[in-house]
């Protein structure tokens, strides 16, 4: 790894430790070092440094929802703004933990499109109607209810 | 009233027309050029009664809501009758 303007370069090296974290952050150093042909020492090196220059952010635990029992609501809801309060509206959504992504768009209109998670539909729409709709520059809402997941990467981020 | 006391419009759950209404007589101008999905989806959930009673503090006509919504009816029979069941509310 090399730092240049305050940018990180990834050699190949890292890139491959970082593809074998995101499939499991939980091998030991000798484990990587086997699976990728290197000593478990350069692991270890390599890994503090893409820890200390922040490209590892952190290591978490992806739960099985169908194992604790809960079915949550997953919706995409899509909030049509008045331009001057979008990013106040969008930074007001990213701090309530049932949203799990904000994003904005600039397409015809200024959208923010969030990924809300909920117990139930009425949950959903409670939260939606009173929270996200009298914020100030909501114009209108749009809310599509996420029927069945085909694909999800817990880790989004291509590393090669 | 404050924002988060208004009345907000949805025509199904999670869709804000971006309708809202904070008295009664608001609540009747909406009622009277809002997508009538939006008269059915609250109706029947129980919304208007709730509101009604609850933020606006009119026991009478939250009752009155209960009863229309009783009824079953659809569409325009339905605006005319909210609208109608409001307004006679406020001349009285």
């Amino acid at each position: 790894m090399k730092m240049k303007d305050g940018k990180v370069f990834l050699d190949d090296l890292d890139k491959k430790i970082l593809e074998v974290l995101r499939d499991n952050a939980r091998l030991t150093y000798t484990e990587i070092g086997k699976k990728l042909g290197v000593a478990h020492s350069t692991v270890y090196e390599r890994i503090k440094k893409l820890e200390k220059n922040r490209v590892i952010k952190k290591y978490t635990a992806v739960f099985n929802a169908d194992k604790l029992g809960f079915k949550p609501t997953l919706a995409i809801v899509t909030v049509y703004t008045d331009p001057k309060e979008s990013e106040k509206i969008a930074e007001k959504l990213a701090k309530k933990r049932n949203v799990l992504e904000v994003l904005i768009s600039l397409s015809e209109e200024l959208l923010i499109i969030a990924k809300v998670i909920a117990e139930d539909q009425e949950k959903l729409h409670s939260f939606i109607a009173n929270y996200i709709a009298p914020l100030p520059g909501v114009l209108r809402i749009r809310t599509s209810i996420i029927t069945k997941k085909i694909k999800e990467l817990d880790s989004a981020l291509p590393v090669i | 009233m404050s924002k988060e006391k208004a009345f907000y419009f949805f025509t199904s759950i999670g869709n804000y027309t971006g309708e809202k209404a904070h008295s009664l007589e608001e609540f009747l101008e909406k009622v009277k050029e809002i997508d009538i999905k939006s008269l059915e989806f609250h109706l029947y959930r129980g919304d208007f009664e709730r509101w009604i009673r609850e933020v606006l503090g009119i026991r009478e006509l939250a009752e009155k809501m209960d009863e229309i919504q009783k009824l079953n009816l659809k569409g325009e029979t339905l605006r005319t009758l909210i609208y109608e069941t409001g307004s006679k509310f406020l001349k009285e």
